[in-house]
């Protein structure tokens, strides 16, 4: 249960980050703090006592697994994280090149 | 083969055609513009096809089990009532606004980029429709939310990407809330088929887990549909993206994202009750008045007509919040015409760029007499916006007055009729100053524009003008099916399982 | 390799990449090839294989690691690896329905055996590991347009 709580913990760290910091380069820092405590909660998620890796081997007996699913979706969740991360840098690199600064309070051409 | 074996074809055409035109599309001269053409009118014909074959089905509910795994096992793509009204409105519009931009993205470079990551959108947008597990819904969302992003910083100007990072940070958290109100459900019902979901969450007594969950649903695809506290990367995204672009986005993706989603997860899934829809109701009414508001003060064209989209969001979901009948017909409907007059204004908007360089109202003038077809249309669009009939505007928004005063809110009919007012206001403030009125002289000496946005543009306000059509008795089941898979609300997973278990 | 001494890093770096970057490659693609079998599959595997690459570039320069695959080709082989996991998606049609596993499902344990899942690992691993390295490409272009100006 405790590590649910820090999962969500590290999550409002990330949030705090996003919502907080003036400069572009921590705000992609803390988007993704978010989403490491995303996929770490649904992975915790999937623990059973007592269970060991879900990896059929060949001449093993196994009685006990943790469940797989939220394994395999969690792999699905980090390319779409790695994704996301290449875009944004990229996007906050030219928007270097366009108004110098990384500083959110100085890049406001668009207001109203 | 049965019949549910196109279900999966909305997905796979424009994903094919995406990665065929990312190879070819230098190689071979205008081989992108041949093929997003061919794959776009493709979907529009299955998409009728597909609603004409829903009307033959028995029980009016078509499943496909992929690699025939059996539910909930494995992942099955559900066609119902609501899937294949949203199917045909996004394919409808998406094929129009295809068309537009095989002329519009000359003024821009590297036409095949831009097709490869636009039917990718489709693609996402035809995945969320489709699908019936919830994470699968997840994943199509992620791909047409990162298409979009990529999209609105298309130009890379500095506007454009400043309003593409605000955009993809915005989105991103939003997708994380919902990411974590799966894990959550995913943790109480231990299954992500949303059949299984809502079976399994009428049995088990509903603790306040479900209620948590729904709060991070909402935030999120709020988020995504741009409900008011939650639209502020709406403003400044739509206006800065090319104007096919803005279509799109405004036209269906805040539909399908959004909207649709809620609606999907809070009727059928978790099922609604009394609370749940008064927040949204007032959510609706609040998204509105704010939007109409806003966009009074407005001089850039574009930014206008996306403050509006807030606002015509808003009847959507308060239609939708009602819960009854009428009212869950009323924001459909809504959903449709603001989907096709939205994506007209903004497409028209994108032709007054195209051709006179400039969005400011203060700077345009008398354009309705060098730009007859651009003119007429706009004013089609505006007419119907503002609900003056006999355009379709003005039916929807009389039936959602009607099931308001039926149910008795009497104080959001009220908002209802002020929204429509002050819409009427602002469009005639547009009209007056961008097509009527004296033509300035730096704009004596433009042309219409090319040929393939005029077809659009036209046939767009030829849907406009004989949507009220649809409350024809004959027509009326393209709306009535749907509004009944949302007011079955959780007896969708009884139909959906009983049909994918006994083929 | 050449060893251009004003591009990409120290003597001691360049020395210990010449020695790992194929040990990293093959890692990558054993990874990719055993993904039936044990953790892993074509996502992890994928980067693995476009880490390796990221790591000629870093060590030698982007001229070297351009040399061995260039952005065209890379882009090229991205859609290749897409349009491959597509057709072996649609192979399922031929059984009966979308992404159904035909071939022979073989004896369990055994590298040749689950039918499409191999294939589907293969496509997903070269895309991946392409396309990792086509956004680092990307993301050198910038710089070096910024440093000319």
């Amino acid at each position: 249960m405790t590590l649910y709580i820090l999962c969500l913990v590290l999550f409002c760290i990330g949030l705090y980050g996003v919502l907080r910091k003036r400069n572009l380069i921590k705000i992609i820092v803390g988007l993704g703090i978010i989403e490491y405590a995303m996929n770490l909660f649904f992975v915790l998620l999937g623990y059973r006592f007592h269970g060991r890796a879900p990896i059929a081997a060949q001449d093993q007996n196994i009685l006990n697994m943790v469940d797989p699913l939220p394994q395999a979706l969690v792999l699905t969740s980090i390319v779409i994280g790695l994704g996301v991360t290449a875009l944004v840098i990229s996007i906050a690199i030219r928007i270097y090149e366009k108004y110098g600064t990384f500083d959110i309070t100085k890049i406001k051409r668009l207001r109203g | 083969m049965n019949t549910a074996t196109i279900i999966p074809f909305f997905v796979i055409i424009p994903l094919g055609a995406a990665f065929l035109i990312s190879l070819l599309g230098r190689l071979i001269r205008r081989f992108s513009d041949i093929m997003i053409l061919f794959s776009s009118a493709l979907l529009f014909g299955l998409s009728i096809y597909a609603r004409v074959l829903l009307s033959q089905a028995s029980g009016k509910i078509l499943v496909y089990k992929i690699g025939g795994w059996v539910p909930p096992f494995g992942i099955c793509m559900v066609l119902d009532g609501l899937s294949a009204f949203m199917l045909v409105t996004v394919n409808v519009v998406a094929f129009f606004i295809t068309l537009y931009s095989l002329s519009y993205m000359e003024k821009y470079t590297d036409k095949p980029k831009f097709f490869t990551l636009f039917s990718l959108m489709v693609c996402g947008m035809n995945g969320i429709i489709v699908t019936g597990d919830l994470f699968n819904l997840f994943v199509f969302l992620e791909i047409a939310s990162i298409s979009s992003y990529a999209l609105v910083a298309f130009g890379t100007e500095a506007e454009e990407l400043e309003a593409s990072f605000k955009y993809a940070i915005m989105g991103s958290v939003a997708s994380s809330f919902i990411f974590l109100g799966i894990a959550f459900l995913y943790g109480f019902t231990s299954t992500l088929n949303m059949a299984d979901i809502a079976r399994v969450l009428s049995i088990k007594p509903n603790a306040w887990i479900v209620s948590f969950v729904s709060v991070l649903f909402l935030m999120g695809f709020g988020l995504k549909a741009a409900l008011v506290p939650f639209h502020a990367w709406l403003p400044d995204a739509h206006p800065s993206a090319p104007a096919s672009i803005s279509a799109m986005l405004s036209g269906i993706l805040i539909k399908t994202l959004g909207v649709y989603a809620l609606v999907r997860i809070f009727f059928n899934i978790i099922g609604a009750t009394h609370n749940y829809l008064s927040i949204l109701m007032f959510l609706g009414a609040f998204s509105m008045l704010v939007g109409v508001i806003l966009a009074l003060s407005q001089w850039d064209l574009k930014r206008l007509l996306a403050y509006h989209s807030i606002s015509q969001i808003g009847y959507v979901v308060l239609g939708i919040g009602l819960g009854t009948p009428l009212g869950i017909f009323a924001g459909l409907y809504h959903l449709f015409n603001h989907s096709i007059f939205k994506s007209l204004l903004f497409l028209n908007s994108g032709a007054v760029d195209y051709a006179a360089e400039t969005r400011d109202l203060k700077e345009t003038g008398g354009l309705a007499k060098v730009m007859p077809v651009t003119g007429w249309t706009s004013l089609i669009a505006s007419m119907s916006i503002a609900g003056i009939p006999p355009f379709n505007g003005f039916f929807s928004k009389l039936i959602i007055i009607i099931a308001c005063v039926q149910k008795g809110c009497l104080g959001y009919a009220l908002c209802a009729v002020i929204g429509s007012i002050l819409t009427l206001a602002s469009f005639m403030k547009v009209q007056k100053f961008v097509f009527f009125g004296q033509l300035k002289p730096g704009f004596q000496n433009i042309k219409e524009v090319p040929l393939t946005m005029k077809l659009s543009m036209i046939c767009l306000a030829a849907i406009c003008v004989i949507g009220g059509l649809m409350l024809l008795p004959s027509l009326k089941f393209f709306l009535d099916d749907a509004v009944s898979v949302v007011i079955q609300g959780t007896h969708y997973a009884a139909s959906v399982l009983g049909v994918a278990l006994n083929q | 390799m050449r060893d251009n001494p004003k591009a990409g890093m120290t003597l001691i770096v360049k020395t210990v990449t010449r020695l790992t970057v194929g040990l990293i490659l093959i890692f990558g693609i054993y990874i990719i090839l055993h993904g039936h079998l044990s953790p892993g599959g074509g996502f992890a595997g994928g980067v693995i294989v476009g880490l390796a690459f990221v790591h000629l570039m870093l060590a030698f320069g982007k001229d070297v690691a351009a040399a061995k695959i260039s952005k065209n080709l890379a882009s090229n082989l991205e859609s290749i690896g897409a349009l491959m996991f597509l057709s072996v998606a649609l192979l399922g049609f031929f059984g009966g329905s979308f992404f159904l596993n035909i071939l022979a499902k073989g004896t369990p344990f055994k590298l040749f055996s689950a039918g499409t899942i191999p294939l589907s690992n293969i496509c997903i691993g070269i895309k991946v590991g392409v396309g990792l390295f086509a956004i680092f490409l990307a993301l050198v272009v910038l710089e070096k347009s910024k440093e000319q100006e």
